[in-house]
């Protein structure tokens, strides 16, 4: 039998996990219509004037992005539990770690990437200018991956729990924070004129940081709510 | 090294009948730290010339404030033993101690608000401290909602050690992105570090009720372990002498 190495099969993986997602394309628009409509609930609320939503347009649009991933979280590991994928994916000879790490991959694509994609619309219709759009796609490009590593710790912890879904809100959001400070921060201080700069590099160190560790507390807490 | 097992008293049967005898003792000490220590905040130490009577709740706010972050620490530090060690007493303890951190986080967060009515005017101001006050309740409450909802002890008490190790190394982070958003977001905020010095007598009162917050919360979590023990380990030879004997 032929074995195979670590990166053929994180991208076994990876390849695995898109096409499920192709597969069942409701899911993925489950998460994108949210979002939207999410977005769309602050005119509604706050009134439409533009000044006013253009003030908090990236509070906004990056609080919907967050609470989007994070809706998505539940379908990182379910059917893999249900179906027994996961325990292979335990005895598997490869680094579970990495085998997560090509999963979070998987789940960015499908569900923070198209976020990316989505949010200068949204953007504009809260009356975002063109250079704060631009600002924008490159806080959640680099935010989206951080929330899908850190949820996936989240996600782990959770698995096959009573109420797995809320609980799982109630562990990552208060770790997305940070993420949330510096995403909205680097577009209102663009916006301001301050350039967002410093707080792009802090998201990039906060994504290097999450590569690192979480891929690693994902795989120890899958551990323990398998054993 | 002297002949002493240090690891004696990490079996749960035997350090259940120690924590039994030291729970008396730290109760007293609480008790007259405390009343030591609000003897001196609320006669000895003198009136603020700027925030007048109303600043001496700071010998409850900052001692409370003190304590939620420290117990934080500590039940992170009890919670990598269990995961590293496997000891079964440093979950208990790190179970224990959760609780007592969250009423801490609660009182600190409380008292600031009673205590900011009177100076700014505000009951609540999103200052970089109040918020990650906030944020330190929201971490404990996720801890113990995690431990809550997995029935099997072993396994609620590892992924809730997980979770408390995953949260230390972002209380750092948290801290410092909300001090820069807020001093992004609002110019110079309100201080409360007003009076450029403190007295002696404010600086002891203070010390002296941090103590005591210390040794209640050495008292509250041995009576909690303590039950924790009996909970976990009843099926057990020793638990089940131990109830007979009524000790």
């Amino acid at each position: 039998m032929k074995r195979t190495g670590t990166l053929g099969a994180m991208r076994c993986m990876l390849v695995r996990d898109l096409t499920l997602a192709v597969r069942r394309l409701s899911d993925v628009l489950t998460t994108l219509f949210f979002f939207v409509i999410v977005v769309s609930l602050f005119p509604l609320g706050v009134g439409p004037d533009l000044d006013v939503l253009r003030s908090i347009a990236p509070g906004v649009v990056w609080v919907a992005a967050l609470l989007a991933s994070m809706l998505a979280l539940g379908r990182l590991y379910s059917s893999d539990y249900n179906d027994g994928t996961l325990e292979q994916l335990l005895v598997a000879p490869q680094p579970l770690s990495l085998l997560v790490l090509a999963k979070v991959a998987a789940h960015w694509l499908i569900s923070g990437a198209p976020l990316v994609v989505l949010a200068p619309l949204l953007g504009m219709l809260l009356g975002m200018p063109a250079d704060a759009l631009q600002t924008l796609c490159w806080s959640l490009l680099l935010g989206t991956p951080v929330m899908s590593l850190i949820g996936a710790v989240g996600a782990a912890l959770t698995l096959g729990l009573r109420g797995g879904n809320v609980l799982v809100a109630l562990l990552v959001l208060p770790l997305y924070i940070p993420v949330l400070i510096f995403g909205a921060g680097a577009v209102e201080a663009g916006m301001s004129g301050l350039g967002a700069d410093a707080h792009l590099s802090l998201l990039g160190a906060l994504l290097l940081l999450a590569l690192c560790c979480a891929p690693w507390a994902a795989a120890a807490a899958l551990r323990i709510s398998m054993e | 090294m002297s002949g002493i097992n240090w690891f004696k008293y990490a079996s749960p049967a035997s350090f259940y009948p120690l924590a039994g005898r030291l729970v008396p003792w730290c109760g007293g000490i609480t008790v007259i730290l405390s009343l030591i220590g609000l003897y001196i905040g609320f006669f000895v130490a003198p009136t603020d010339f700027q925030q007048g009577e109303a600043y001496r709740i700071i010998f409850i706010h900052v001692p409370a404030a003190w304590m939620s972050m420290c117990i934080y620490v500590v039940m992170a530090g009890y919670a990598a033993l269990g995961l590293i060690f496997n000891t079964r007493l440093s979950a208990m303890m790190a179970t224990s101690l959760a609780p007592t951190g969250a009423m801490f986080t609660f009182l600190a967060l409380w008292t600031g608000a009673l205590w900011g009515k009177p100076m700014w005017g505000a009951w609540w101001v999103w200052d970089a401290r109040l918020t990650s006050e906030l944020i330190l309740l929201f971490l404990y409450i996720g801890f113990m909602s995690l431990q809550a909802s997995i029935d099997d002890p072993r396994r609620a008490s590892r992924a809730s050690a997980l979770l408390a190790l995953v949260g230390v190394v972002n209380v750092p982070i948290i801290y410092f992105s909300v001090k820069w958003w807020n001093t992004l977001h609002q110019g110079a905020s309100i201080r409360f570090d007003a009076a450029p010095t403190m007295a002696a007598t404010m600086l002891t009162a203070m010390l002296v009720m941090t103590l005591a917050f210390w040794a209640y919360t050495i008292t509250v979590v041995l009576m909690r372990v303590r039950s924790e023990i009996l909970e976990r380990e009843r099926h057990t030879d020793w638990v089940a002498e131990t109830l007979e004997q009524g000790k």
